[in-house]
């Protein structure tokens, strides 16, 4: 066996994973690429639209080829199924609103990249989020990336100190351009590679097709009312309305309104004036703390979606070790199923999944 | 580096290489044409065939038709058969075929073809009554494999063929003959079948060409049209070296058959030996059954086989699982879920197999550095 120390690279296709990979061989290692075939369609083949789509494999293992690293697709479909498709699915109509991706990183993507970086002998799990870890006072800290714009802290939140002890995240040292202009210095094909924003089961970047589609009591036609109950219209499925959502309400009133909640079950859209879609707190389950010294209740500033910016809240411990988190201003757009993530400053504190709205 | 893949490919022969060379050259010409150039390689083309049909024992050379290879020779031989077929459209196949049969035949039930799909024993065998007994009035063609390419089974054709003709003799049988045709005598008389497809590159010749042996009288409808080559039966420009180059391989894997019997079978058998005796708890598959020379597939209870590939590979050890898609993951089995496997046990199995190279010594050498990987995994 290679003396080097070896690092298991999760290479998704792009630009990010693909400099962490040439970084990595950079600094002495044994790299092995790999990317974890998640979803397909009915025959088999992996999708080719959103991330982790085919040509994004493709991308991958071509820029595995350029480093002359060795290079694996792993077949996780049947996990993924499970433990994100059929959850995003029954969550929904739950009435909450999941982020499928958030899911896959706590339920499917780290459990089986760290289970394959012991099996394949690799010292190191190496990714190319956008985000630092950093060990102080004897525990690995999560620290948001030093581009503060491509920041991805957000969807590592659930990693613990097991995990971070062997992570890396080289590009989350780096801005984006700069990683760019590494993968053009390198002659990666990835280098001008656009993000993706897709959720990778839904292709073609429209979740509602994949809910009409795969669960049909989605878009189920049902009512409009208003938050006393008072029956205003008429919709053509919940599928249709997301949280905060302003136009295309189908009613049409004095003032502005927004969607406030959403009950696929009774097909019922409930909307209300700005006011009332604004909440005072969460209830947040599922939680789990970063660093062990880290503890509640602390003042804190809590970021309830991927691009909202962190408010100002205190988080206590409630009911059966869930978290209530309330806010020091009272903020709209609090989606059940989201994630709600705790820091203070740069470091992530931790995290856990919206329950409910505490109005 | 020790390549234990040869089933899914096997390196050219010399023969092979040889043959080839003067049509990648001077004689680059295109047998369709009026000229000395093209009359060069139209002559090399049918004297190829010739051989190739005297290797196979057909009655006349033009029941030899060469294709791209030998998905597409299967693809030829059931959906061509399906639609040429007067009232009829079924397709009669077993569970453990090659996707380029069971995927043609669902292309031919997208048809409104009529597909009996009949399963298999615990070794992937095929029951000959039971085949026959799922051809119907409207059944075109029936499809058996003459081997695995995953475990090996060899099928036994010959009853197949007969069964199926003694039920019904206006229904074609094809057979699959790609990963046999190096190790197990392929010919028409033996076979009993009217249809038999081959690869190239299976036994030392390149890959995407490949042929489709169609008995005399026997109609197809052309899947792939155009200049109409090969009687109309598929049309494009003759991929010239290659099919010279597939059957001068032909010649030498037919020449060198008993040859490769005898330390092929040496080399596995040692090196089954070996590793069972020093991996307590690893199975070969289909052991007891008729079984291709150069196929060990084993399961490694405990072990994710697509670990143990990634492994292997580091060590400079190349073999397989199950078929890779598009992307090169691993897909599961249909093969090992016919056969009865749990999908958690066909994900513990991988597939050894030997080729012309190797001799009988090699057989020790590969068990003992499977089971340096092996080992550490443990």
């Amino acid at each position: 066996m290679s003396p080097k120390p070896r690092a298991l690279v999760a290479m998704s296709g792009g630009v990010d994973s693909s400099v962490a990979a040439a970084l990595m061989l950079e600094s002495g290692y044994d790299v092995v690429g790999v990317t974890l075939k998640q979803w397909e369609g009915p025959k088999g083949e992996m999708p080719t639209a959103g991330c982790c789509t085919v040509a994004d494999a493709e991308d991958a293992r071509r820029a595995a080829a350029q480093l002359d690293i060795p290079y694996y697709v792993l077949d996780y479909v049947d996990e993924f199924r499970t433990a994100v498709v059929d959850r995003f699915g029954e969550a929904y109509l739950e009435g909450r609103t999941p982020n499928p991706c958030i899911e896959c990183n706590r339920r499917v993507r780290f459990h089986a990249l760290f289970d394959r970086t012991q099996e394949l002998g690799c010292d190191v799990l190496v990714t190319g989020h956008h985000a630092r870890v950093k060990r102080r006072n004897g525990e690995f800290r999560l620290l948001k990336a030093v581009d503060a714009g491509k920041d991805q802290s957000y969807v590592l939140h659930m990693l613990g100190q097991t995990e971070l002890a062997r992570i890396r995240l080289p590009v989350g040292e780096m801005t984006k351009a700069a990683v760019r202009e590494r993968a053009a210095e390198l002659g990666l094909r990835t280098a001008d590679k656009p993000d993706s924003q897709d959720i990778c089961f839904v292709g073609n970047g429209d979740y509602r097709d994949f809910l009409r589609e795969y669960f049909p009591e989605a878009a189920q036609p049902g009512m409009v009312v208003d938050t006393q109950g008072e029956i205003l219209g008429s919709h053509a499925g919940t599928v249709d309305f997301t949280i905060g959502q302003r136009k295309g309400l189908g009613v049409a009133l004095g003032e502005p309104r927004y969607v406030v909640d959403i009950n696929p079950k009774s097909a019922t859209v409930v909307i209300g004036r700005k006011a009332e879609l604004l909440v005072a707190g969460c209830v947040v389950t599922d939680g789990s703390l970063v660093a062990d010294d880290a503890v509640l209740p602390a003042a804190v500033e809590v970021k309830v979606r991927y691009r909202a910016e962190p408010v100002p809240a205190q988080a206590t411990v409630g009911e059966e070790g869930s978290w209530q988190v309330m806010f020091d201003q009272p903020q709209d757009g609090i989606a059940p199923g989201q994630a709600a993530v705790l820091y203070a400053g740069d470091e992530v504190l931790g995290g856990g999944t919206i329950a409910e709205a505490i109005r | 580096m020790l390549y234990l893949d040869h089933a899914a490919t096997t390196p050219l022969r010399p023969e092979a290489r040889a043959a080839a060379e003067p049509f990648l050259d001077a004689d680059f010409g295109n047998p369709s044409g009026v000229h000395g150039i093209s009359r060069r390689a139209k002559n090399a083309v049918e004297a190829a065939r010739e051989q190739a049909a005297a290797l196979l024992g057909a009655s006349h050379p033009l029941e030899i038709v060469f294709t791209g290879g030998g998905t597409e020779a299967d693809n030829l031989a059931v959906a061509g058969a399906a639609l040429a077929a007067a009232g009829r459209r079924g397709v009669v196949t077993s569970a453990v075929e090659h996707k380029a049969v069971l995927d043609t035949a669902d292309f031919v039930s997208r048809l409104e073809g009529r597909i009996e799909i009949v399963g298999v024993d615990e070794a992937g065998l095929v029951d000959p009554e039971r085949l026959a007994g799922a051809v119907s009035d409207d059944t075109a063609v029936a499809s058996v494999m003459l081997a695995n390419n995953e475990v090996g089974t060899i099928q036994p054709v010959p009853e197949i063929a007969a069964a199926v003709h003694g039920r019904d003799r206006r229904v074609l049988v094809h057979t699959d003959a790609v990963q046999a045709f190096i190790s197990e005598p392929v010919a028409v008389s033996t076979t009993g079948a009217d249809l038999i497809a081959l690869a190239a590159h299976k036994f030392g010749g390149p890959k995407g060409v490949g042929l489709l042996y169609v008995r005399n009288g026997v109609e197809l409808e052309p899947l792939i049209h155009g200049g109409g080559q090969e009687l109309g039966r598929r049309s494009g420009t003759h991929n010239v070296a290659g099919i010279i180059a597939m059957v001068a391989a032909m010649q030498a894997a037919a020449e060198d058959r008993e040859g490769f019997r005898g330390r092929v079978a040496a080399a596995r058998d040692r090196f089954e030996e070996v590793l069972l005796d020093k991996l307590p708890g690893v199975t070969a598959t289909a052991a007891g059954a008729p079984r291709l020379v150069q196929h060990s597939h084993l399961r490694f209870p405990g072990m994710r086989s697509e670990t143990m590939l990634i492994r292997l590979d580091a060590a400079g050890i190349a073999a397989a699982a199950g078929s890779a898609c598009q992307s090169g993951a691993i897909e599961p089995s249909h093969v090992l879920a016919a056969m009865g496997f749990s999908p958690e046990e066909a994900a513990e199995c991988v597939r050894f197999t030997f080729g012309w190279p190797n001799v009988a010594a090699d057989g020790e050498r590969a068990a003992l550095a499977v089971i340096d990987v092996a080992g550490a995994m443990r």
